[in-house]
């Protein structure tokens, strides 16, 4: 009795505590070590023992044009990838917000990109892109266009990329905006409506500055999902043709794994870690300012 | 009268068009899947073709696919079940004395890059002697599922009316006694939510699985990664690897639709 007395009093530590610990120990202390590890020159395939220099390995790979290439590529690929995910999640969303026979079906498609092991989809694409075989090359021929090097060529690579990041993201942006509009309250769209606004008008001037929160949310998860982009790009290109597609995360990647300077990855790694950071700062600001 | 049927057909020529982009990969997907290898690599591309059962018996015959669906069956089941050990009463915890502060904590490790954890866990696995072992895969992956059944649950939680085990604490009950046995009970479809999409995710997941298994606890993402560059110009086994490894994702979103577009889009939307 006492005992559970005990567990009462203290449930508001007591209850969370082991997750607390479990993040604390999988998250927060590899973060930590990370940051301690950027400031050493430890590669694991030199044999040589771990040994502190300073900002060495800052100067040494903030230097290095690839790096800075990987940054831009992040950036860029992120900004378009999202802003035509946003443009087309909202679209749909506001052309599938009504009712009509078959929306849970065509709900239900729009969950299937979401699920796709995105992996497997990367190797989809790939076919798709084959230069010889692939469909792309095939509907371009057919519409008597130039054939295209999609991945293969360092020109055409990240448009290629951003292409099936857009396939596969952009119902999730629809989902979220179509969620928000289902729960908007009907009244100011009749007002506007009895007052003689026209469609165009109800949707610019009402609905769409009351779902834009929502909006926004749903524009920072994916911001943030897609400076993280692995899956695809690595499966896809593993970075190539050369580094044209290396994005600061794939960079990270080789550096961690194939030539296990962890040093000079850790810086890498530090990088992305505090662009990802700053992002996710943004979506918690968002979300107290609207009071969630 | 006819200017409503003309938008209307729009409408319907919008959503066909919408839902054939969506599908058409999947559809491409199945149909090469069951293509010979003539048949894939035929120009223009063949629509209709004698289907064949070959790639599929190739991908599980010569490949030990059973193992691999086995450990990516094993690692997200228990990666799920221990989250759903520490995640239910952190959620219940953030819920009730709205600990939103925790809660950021926790989501942290859902927005933050995995890669920055990965590299630590990599050299600190190794030290241990636990790489590719079901214990390191089953950590990496719960830090995945997690976030997930906390950032749910503690949304639904908030749904639960507190009245409900504030009066069976007047009845003498504990506070812990009453979330086991009032809160839980009614707390179904939201645990089938968190379970199913952290499922879902652990089971798509690519990047901790490449780094931390090797051949005894390799997970489905790294055997069809793999088969792609082992088999690099067998189309139709790969495709078939693709269905396979899709398969139990999809089938599990179509019996879970609602629950599975609730737990993507909450947190989202406000409530």
């Amino acid at each position: 009795m006492i005992r559970s007395n005990f567990l009462e009093r203290h449930l508001a530590i007591l209850f969370p505590l082991p997750a607390i610990i479990f993040v604390a120990l999988l998250m927060i202390f590899p973060v930590l070590y990370t940051f301690f590890l950027s400031f050493t020159n430890w590669n694991l395939t030199s044999g040589m023992p771990m040994s502190f220099n300073g900002i060495g390995s800052y100067v040494r790979v903030l230097s290095e044009p690839r790096f800075l290439h990987a940054i831009g590529r992040t950036f860029s690929f992120t900004f378009f990838a999202v802003l035509i995910e946003a443009f087309l999640g909202v679209a749909i969303a506001l052309i599938l917000n009504r009712a009509f026979v078959g929306k849970s079906v065509a709900k239900l498609l729009l969950l299937l990109p979401l699920v796709a092991t995105p992996v497997a989809v990367g190797i989809v694409f790939n076919l798709f892109y084959d230069p010889t075989i692939g469909l792309a090359n095939f509907v371009l021929k057919s519409l008597g266009l130039p054939q295209g090097h999609w991945i293969s060529h360092a020109d055409s690579v990240i448009p290629s990329l951003i292409l099936v990041d857009v396939w596969q993201w952009t119902p999730m942006i629809t989902l979220i905006v179509l969620a928000g509009l289902a729960g908007l309250s009907e009244e100011p769209v009749e007002a506007a409506r009895v007052d003689g606004a026209s469609e165009w008008q109800i949707l610019r001037h009402v609905t769409i500055p009351m779902v834009m929160p929502v909006i926004l949310t749903a524009v920072i998860l994916r911001l943030i999902d897609a400076l993280k982009t692995f899956d695809i790009i690595f499966a896809m290109t593993g970075g190539g043709p050369g580094y044209a597609s290396e994005t600061l995360n794939i960079m990270g990647f080789k550096y961690s794994f194939e030539y296990f300077r962890m040093g000079q990855s850790s810086v890498i790694l530090v990088v992305l870690f505090l662009i990802v950071f700053l992002c996710s700062l943004g979506i918690m600001k968002l979300r107290s300012a609207s009071e969630i | 009268m006819d200017k409503r049927w003309l938008r209307k057909t729009l409408f319907y020529i919008a959503v066909i068009g919408i839902s054939l982009i969506v599908l058409f990969p999947f559809l491409w997907m199945l149909a090469s899947s069951f293509k010979t290898q003539v048949d894939i690599i035929s120009w223009p591309p063949r629509l209709i073709f004698s289907p064949t059962l070959q790639n599929y018996r190739r991908v599980f015959e010569e490949q030990d696919f059973l193992k691999y669906f086995l450990n990516s069956t094993i690692v997200g089941g228990l990666a799920v079940g221990f989250s759903l050990l520490l995640g239910l009463p952190a959620a219940y915890s953030i819920s009730r004395y709205t600990q939103q502060r925790l809660a950021v904590f926790i989501l942290l490790a859902r927005l933050m890059p995995g890669i920055s954890f990965l590299m630590p866990w990599y050299i600190v696995f190794s030290r241990l002697n636990l790489m590719d072992s079901y214990v390191a895969l089953v950590l990496s992956h719960m830090l995945i599922a997690l976030p997930i059944v906390v950032w749910i649950m503690s949304t639904y939680f908030n749904g639960i009316p507190r009245e409900l085990e504030e009066s069976a604490m007047v009845d003498g009950a504990t506070r812990q006694h009453a979330f086991l046995a009032i809160i839980l009970p009614l707390s179904g479809p939201g645990i089938i939510t968190a379970t199913t999409l952290s499922f879902i995710f652990s089971w798509n997941n690519f990047m901790f699985s490449q780094v931390l298994s090797m051949e005894k606890t390799k997970t489905l993402p790294i055997a069809v990664y793999n088969f792609v560059s082992y088999a690099e110009v067998d189309w139709g086994g790969v495709m078939a690897a693709a269905v396979a490894i899709m398969a139990p994702a999809i089938i599990l979103t179509m019996i879970f639709q609602k629950y599975v577009v609730k737990g993507l889009t909450m947190g989202a939307v406000k409530g």
